[in-house]
């Protein structure tokens, strides 16, 4: 392995990210996925770097599942988007974050149609007007929610608590990264590091200290493939593409994976639990799974956010052996209550995988 | 006849033209940016489809004799300009000459592997280019050497950089499945215990004694063709190629771990090619190459009078086919000559 051969990659794929003013669209799915994700990003981003983000309340779904399960016609997106974008320009913004990678390519795929056909464009802007009597303006940065902690990693490492390392070794942890599809698959250009050896990930792993994992099967799905867990017959490929994944990843023994997508954690993170269950297999050592975190978790973590503030309590896989194995200070006593101290219950325990009561 | 016929590009073609029209009494000035003359034939081990060594058939071409012939070494044309009649030819490093005429034979450059991001060319270790597989050839116990063991398992790509939309180049660079052949039954021969894949679209077999040559490979070197593209390649813990492929002859994906991946690299226009055709009004074609006035009937002729093209700077071409195209490119320059002297 070149690392050299890599950095060329990288300098060929960087994209311009706003430094500040951002309009905010949150995720369909990412608040039942992992709940304590977006709250982390927009503490971060107000809190410990002082930006600006303007968190909409007002937006739908930009009906990305529906569009890629052939449900909703690609004139009806364009008009949701229209006018989501709408609801950017009313507020006074023209950067505009998605936190889920399914929105994000589908915004850069609808900007790209209307670049290159402006009679669409034109449409498009017909059809939001007659249906809600709203125009809009075309974003002049569109990022995705990774790309904006990529851009202050480093800020996030000078504030760090923790760092990705072992704590008894001062060994860096051992990370494996994935990216969703729709970051960079479509539109190489459009995310940071391209489609083949992805940086946006690395980069952050990089700057808090971890060392990135390059494994066999590092480019193949998640299992989140839309018509592979959308259609109940074919959700048999849906685990088998996560468990190639992890047959792929185990000899490297990894400490934990990051994600930036909604699918992909999901997917990472119940399927280990399904798979237990199904074969008696995990894939950490001891019994444990490999913990799966989303970026805005991970950089949490780091800045020292109580993990189940940041709802790491809803993880399939439990994070306590990382968190121990980093330093994180936690109590299990406070795994499953509520944010106002009630008791939430707690879930059976699982038959293989490791599981960490109170 | 003491007209001055300026040659870009020391090459095969540029050295075989030199050496006709020297014979015919025109004063040959070579531009050459390297520091040597024969161009990539220098780097190759044995050629196709025959295995003749490539240095015997180098030294057949730069041996002969070049009597009137000068040679201007690292200079990088980048501009040849008509004026009054003649051509002043400027390289990078500012030197100018003038001359009656221009026969550009700048040749190809081997497509960059590491555009075919998938593939890791310049990321993994045993990921490397036909080109460089015969400097290894060239070496006793070259493969061996480069990736520390015996091989086992060598997997050749064909079209890397040719017939790929995706990239830009969806032209064929015609010498790459016979060089992906030849090359199979070297490293046969080299290790006959090791399983060689060549991984093919379809298989170009066009030139004479091609199609034997791909025949021996199959039933007396038991080499195995399969036609699909790959998908990507990635290295495992040991260091060694694992190749997604799609065979589709059986309709199904295929999964193979390799010592060795050698990515079959195309022609693509040299770099100068942009920079000349502007300053000469020369046209390029939609392949990138020097377009000619006429692809049937005058091949070497562009559109500007005084300007001809030998060789792969007008496109892919093999060794034959570029010496055979020189020749006739000196003809068609001593008859512009002659009829210049003759008005």
């Amino acid at each position: 392995m070149k690392i050299e051969g890599k950095k060329l990659i990288w300098k060929e794929y960087q994209k311009e990210i706003a430094t500040d003013d951002y309009f905010y669209a949150r995720s369909c799915i990412r608040q039942n996925f992992f709940p304590g994700s977006e709250k982390a990003f927009t503490r971060i981003l107000k809190d410990e770097l002082g930006k600006n983000l303007y968190d909409s309340q007002h937006h739908t779904s930009c009906t990305g599942i529906g569009y890629h399960t052939d449900v909703v016609p690609f004139e009806t997106t364009m008009t949701v988007v229209a006018r989501q974008f709408s609801l950017m320009q009313e507020a006074g913004y023209s950067n505009y974050i998605a936190s889920c990678i399914t929105s994000f390519g589908l915004y850069t795929e609808i900007i790209e149609t209307w670049k290159h056909f402006p009679e669409t464009l034109e449409k498009t802007r017909e059809y939001l007007f007659k249906a809600t009597g709203r125009e809009f303006s075309i974003p002049n940065n569109l990022a995705h929610a990774s790309d904006i902690i990529y851009k202050f990693r480093n800020e996030i490492a000078a504030k760090a608590k923790f760092r990705l390392v072992d704590k008894e070794t001062g060994c860096p942890l051992k990370v494996v990264e994935h990216i969703g599809c729709h970051y960079s698959k479509m539109f190489p250009h459009k995310g940071v590091g391209g489609a083949e050896f992805p940086y946006v990930l690395t980069g952050m792993i990089e700057a808090w200290g971890g060392e990135v994992v390059d494994y066999p099967e590092r480019r193949h799905c998640c299992g989140f493939g839309f018509r592979q867990y959308a259609i109940q017959a074919n959700r048999g490929f849906s685990i088998s593409c996560s468990r190639k994944k992890f047959e792929s990843m185990a000899p490297y023994e990894p400490d934990m994976i990051i994600t930036n997508c909604p699918g992909c954690p999901m997917f990472l993170d119940r399927w280990q639990y399904a798979l237990s269950e199904m074969e008696g297999q995990t894939y950490g050592k001891n019994g444990n799974g490999i913990p799966v975190f989303t970026y805005e978790e991970v950089a949490g973590l780091v800045l020292g956010y109580d993990p189940w503030d940041l709802g790491l309590q809803v993880h399939q896989v439990p994070a306590e052996p990382l968190l121990d194995k980093i330093g994180i200070p936690y109590n299990p006593e406070n795994k499953f209550k509520g944010a106002n101290g009630e008791d939430l219950g707690q879930p059976d325990a699982p038959n293989f995988l490791k599981f960490y009561k109170e | 006849m003491n007209k001055q016929v300026a040659i870009i590009g020391a090459g095969i073609a540029g050295l075989e033209a030199a050496s006709i029209l020297d014979s015919m009494g025109f004063k040959v000035t070579l531009v050459e940016k390297a520091e040597h003359t024969g161009g990539h034939i220098q780097n190759w081990h044995q050629l196709f489809p025959d295995r003749r060594n490539a240095t015997e058939v180098a030294q057949g071409i730069i041996s002969k004799p070049l009597a009137n012939v000068s040679t201007e070494f690292n200079r990088e044309v980048t501009s040849i300009q008509p004026f009054a009649e003649k051509f002043i030819i400027s390289a990078k490093d500012g030197w100018v000459f003038n001359a009656d005429a221009v026969l550009i034979t700048t040749g190809f450059e081997l497509f960059d592997a590491k555009r075919k991001e998938e593939y890791g060319y310049g990321i993994y270790d045993h990921v490397i280019t036909s080109a460089e597989l015969e400097t290894l050839f060239k070496k006793e116990n070259g493969v061996t050497l480069r990736i520390g063991r015996t091989p086992s398992r060598i997997g050749l790509v064909h079209c890397v950089g040719s017939r790929d939309e995706k990239i830009g180049n969806i032209f064929c660079s015609k010498v790459c499945c016979v060089t992906a052949v030849k090359q199979a039954i070297e490293l046969k021969e080299l290790y006959p215990e090791c399983e060689i894949y060549c991984l093919y679209m379809d298989l170009r077999m066009s030139g004479r004694h091609y199609e034997e040559l791909y025949k021996q490979a199959q039933e007396e070197y038991s080499i195995q063709f399969i036609r699909g593209r790959l998908s990507e390649a990635a290295e495992d813990k040991s260091g060694k190629i694992i190749v997604k492929v799609e065979d589709t002859l059986l309709g199904r994906p295929l999964k193979m771990t390799m010592d060795m991946l050698v990515l079959m690299t195309g022609m693509v226009a040299s770099a100068q090619t942009a920079s000349i055709c502007s300053s000469a009004g020369i046209q390029k074609d939609s392949d990138g190459f020097f377009k000619a006035s006429d692809p049937h009937l005058y091949g070497n002729i562009t559109g500007i009078p005084g300007i001809f093209l030998a060789g792969t700077c007008s496109g892919p071409k093999t060794i034959s086919d570029t010496l055979s195209d020189a020749r006739s490119a000196a003809l068609a320059v001593q008859s512009y000559l002659s009829a210049e002297a003759n008005n």
